[in-house]
């Protein structure tokens, strides 16, 4: 690092944001300064790299995904795939833009402001923001709510490793109460052109969920839901791409499988026990499919910042945010989406739960030692 | 013949530069140092410069407990006190005279014999890893009788014939209280494997399965108020030889080893040596060279002026990390880097050895993976960041929730080494224990 920026340099303040830069090029060069003399070459930028690359087949998926649905319901046929991923591309940029502008601006800042070296864990949020969102969201509503979900959700914290809540799951969180108009209904879930109205033929274009599952006119059939060829949030609706990412994001060993498996089967036990009660007639195996829950099983339950530390904890994390995602589906229909609610939820109750899980370990391992 | 206690979790870090089994060189160094380097103790000086020693005279002794001694290991001259900062006493340097005089000890009582021949500072008492307590009455003692660690010291080789003064060292602590040996079970016709008057346990699994506190962990956990005391084999054997013949005898043989290491063997020698007696190992001295007393995970690094440790048997040099890597941490491969996470490919390519160094790869971050991560390295029943986490604020009833009894900073050095947060969760733990020290005396 050049000298203005070191220690007693007239830049030094800057120091945070110039050390990012420069780790961001290369590995530094810094040495261990005492017990473990040498260090695995894994560090959180390797970790959190690949946890985007884990989404990247979501996004991707999802771009072409926002161009198709934009060409049905403009009754177009017979586009190339290449234009609808380009249409799509050209909208979802600005999201990104906009999400990693505002936040690793507002993280830089709160790194100064820490005296610390600028982590990289906004890397992972930033990606996820845009592809939890509506793609017609204004900019200026997604830009209040990364700042928003940064600031209070994060750096008021500590920054990255000490939040409470998913910070990408906090921004829609915020989005979704705040302008409630834009998040719901059957209008935002397809990009359309300033002065664009839906073909008079053309089929609406609103979410499954939001369709009272039976009366829908398209899009969900399982394939469609399992393929992904249905209006949503941008990254959402493949859940094959999804699946993607969830096979690398196992065998990397960065996302608890106990998590998502813990998931799946609450979701499965609780839409089974609709079916059975006759609460709804959407078949239970579809719970998986619908809306977020696949995204969020796989990206963000797993957070292991906001997700339970125990083992044991993480089944009851994972079980409960199924349970609770299909609960919120089957009884408030004024909330379609229970996925963002039932994560925000277990992440304010993940730390209960380890205290618990470890109280009791604890508890009876010395049970066990005395009568030994 | 016990059962074998298996151990899942660890990690075998493939480091290269492993010493060849044999002796390259027995030395008779110009000095050797007597160091208080054992936790707990403060030292006094008995001697002054110029004063001529037996080996086993008394040249430190212990400000809180007098009984307690350090002993000259050779016959000769004090030739230097060594102090450092605020005159602080770092060693006492003896000139050998070359004769090999023994100072008389009565070994009628063992606890005595132990304190008088300045052998006690051997033992170190769990919990804290300090300084033992002659007035305590420990649970148990014991002594590991192989090592796990990157690069460590062949026990069989070093002390495989020696088991004659092992036994008799055996027998001299089984009058303080029950000892327990651990074993490799992956050596069933270690010579190790026949001593008696002890029980013995067998461990399997990797690194730290040779790590006396995970023995314990496994074998009699500490509770609340317990104290056991440890021994290395090493000590143990120069225990055995006071109660045989009735001399201070530490010699020893010391693994010289790592990827810097320059044929690495190794060597018969005292605690106490001159790092630059060991200068043909990494070539004179060179700027980028670290020299570790003990191993690359939880050693102490020495500079070129400093002196091997009491109680180690192993010297590791390994190459100063200065260099940066160009976006090494986006390229796919990296095939030059170890990794224990598959997000590498160093899984690739089993029983490679590779050439570490002491390079961070990383920046320092706040604790971002869960439990799982590091405890799968940990062969301990505890929660390694929940307690490192304690440590860390300071609570000394979480930390006592989550095991500060059982564990000293060594058996953490895994979860340290694999943390991609890079803490120093060893200095954590360090620090936890200082509190609890400060706060219990």
């Amino acid at each position: 690092m050049n000298k203005i920026f070191e220690k007693g340099g007239k830049l030094y303040w800057l120091h945070s944001s110039v050390d990012a830069f420069e780790t961001f090029l290369h590995v530094p060069g810094t040495v261990t300064l005492k017990g473990s003399h040498v260090r695995d070459a894994i560090d959180l930028k390797r970790l959190l790299i690949l946890v985007v690359f884990a989404a990247a087949p979501a996004a991707l998926f999802g771009m072409w995904n926002v161009g198709y649905q934009h060409g049905l319901a403009m009754g177009q046929s017979g586009v190339h795939i290449l234009e609808y991923f380009w249409f799509g591309f050209l909208r979802v940029l600005p999201l990104y833009l906009v999400s990693y502008i505002v936040g690793l601006g507002i993280e830089f800042a709160s790194s100064q402001i820490r005296g610390e070296e600028v982590s990289e864990g906004y890397l992972v949020s930033g990606f996820f923001i845009p592809l939890i969102v509506p793609v017609d969201i204004p900019l200026w509503m997604l830009a209040v709510a990364v700042a928003f979900a940064v600031i209070f959700g994060k750096e008021v914290f500590g920054g990255t490793g000490m939040n409470i809540w998913n910070p990408a799951l906090l921004t829609r969180a915020f989005l979704f109460f705040s302008y409630p108009n834009y998040m719901s209904g059957s209008e935002c879930w397809i990009a359309f052109k300033k002065g664009e109205v839906a073909a008079a033929d053309a089929f609406t274009g609103a979410t499954p969920l939001a369709l009272d599952g039976a009366t829908a006119q398209y899009g969900t059939g399982f394939w469609d839901l399992f393929i992904g060829t249905v209006p949503g949030s941008v990254g959402e609706t493949s859940v094959i791409a999804i699946l993607l990412g969830a096979i690398l994001l196992l065998w990397t060993g960065i996302a608890s499988w106990k998590i998502m498996c813990g998931s799946v089967l609450g979701a499965l036990f609780v839409g089974w026990l609709g079916n059975i009660s006759g609460v709804t007639d959407i078949p239970f195996y579809m719970q998986l499919l619908y809306g977020g829950f696949a995204f969020g099983t796989v990206f963000m339950a797993t957070d292991p910042v906001t997700s339970c530390q125990t083992e044991c904890g993480k089944w009851i994390y994972g079980i409960l945010i199924g349970m609770l995602c299909v609960v919120v589906r089957l009884f408030n229909p004024g909330y379609a989406e229970g996925m963002m609610l039932a994560i925000l939820l277990l992440n304010t109750f993940a730390p209960l739960i380890d205290h618990c899980v470890t109280s009791v370990h604890v508890s009876r391992r010395l049970k066990k030692l005395n009568a030994a | 013949m016990s059962d074998i206690i298996v151990l899942k979790q660890g990690l075998d870090i493939p480091c290269s530069g492993e010493a060849s089994l044999l002796v390259s060189k027995s030395m008779s160094p110009r000095s050797v140092a007597v160091q208080p380097d054992v936790k707990g103790l403060l030292p006094r000086l008995l001697v002054k410069e110029g004063d001529h020693v037996l080996a086993g005279s008394p040249v430190i002794a212990d400000k809180k407990n007098p009984d307690i001694l350090l002993t000259s290991p050779v016959s000769g001259t004090v030739s230097q006190v060594v102090r450092g900062d605020k005159r602080k006493l770092l060693a006492v340097l003896v000139e050998p005279d070359g004769k090999r005089e023994y100072a008389a000890i009565d070994t009628s009582d063992v606890k005595k014999a132990l304190l008088a021949s300045g052998l006690w500072p051997l033992l170190v008492q769990r919990p804290y890893g300090i300084l033992a307590d002659p007035e305590l009455t420990p649970k148990a003692i014991f002594v590991s009788a192989f090592h796990s660690g990157p690069l460590a010291a062949c026990t069989e080789f070093t002390l495989g014939g020696e088991v004659a003064m092992i036994q008799k060292g055996i027998d001299a602590l089984a009058t303080l209280a029950p000892v327990h040996v651990g074993l490799d079970a992956t050596r069933p016709d270690s010579p190790f494997a026949k001593l008696t008057g002890c029980s013995l346990h067998r461990f399997k699994g990797k690194h730290p399965a040779g790590n006396v506190g995970v023995q314990i962990s496994h074998v009699s956990p500490i509770l609340k108020g317990e104290t056991v005391w440890t021994v290395s084999l090493a000590g143990l054997a120069a225990i055995g030889k006071l109660f045989a013949t009735g001399k201070y005898d530490v010699r020893r043989k010391v693994a010289v080893c790592g990827p810097a290491a320059i044929e690495p063997s190794y060597v018969e020698t005292y605690p106490g040596t001159p790092i630059s007696e060991f200068a043909a190992f990494y070539g004179g001295y060179a700027e980028d060279i670290r020299i570790i007393n003990g191993d690359i995970l939880s050693g102490t690094a020495v500079g070129p002026d400093g002196f091997t440790a009491s109680d180690s048997d192993q010297l590791t040099i390994i190459r100063e990390g200065k260099d940066k890597e160009l976006l090494g941490w986006i390229r796919p491969f990296r095939f030059n880097q170890f990794s224990h996470d598959r997000s590498y490919f160093s899984w690739l390519i089993p029983g490679h050895k590779w050439d570490m160094d002491t390079n961070l790869h990383g920046g320092p971050r706040p604790f971002l993976m869960n439990e799982n991560y590091y405890a799968k390295v940990l062969p301990m029943d505890i929660y390694p960041v929940f307690l490192s986490k304690a440590c860390l604020a300071g609570d000394i009833e979480k930390m006592e929730k989550f095991g500060i009894y059982e564990v000293l900073p060594e058996d953490l050095a895994l979860c340290e080494f694999v943390d991609p947060s890079k803490n120093y969760i060893q200095d954590i733990i360090a620090r936890g224990i200082d509190l609890m020290l400060k706060e219990m005396a």
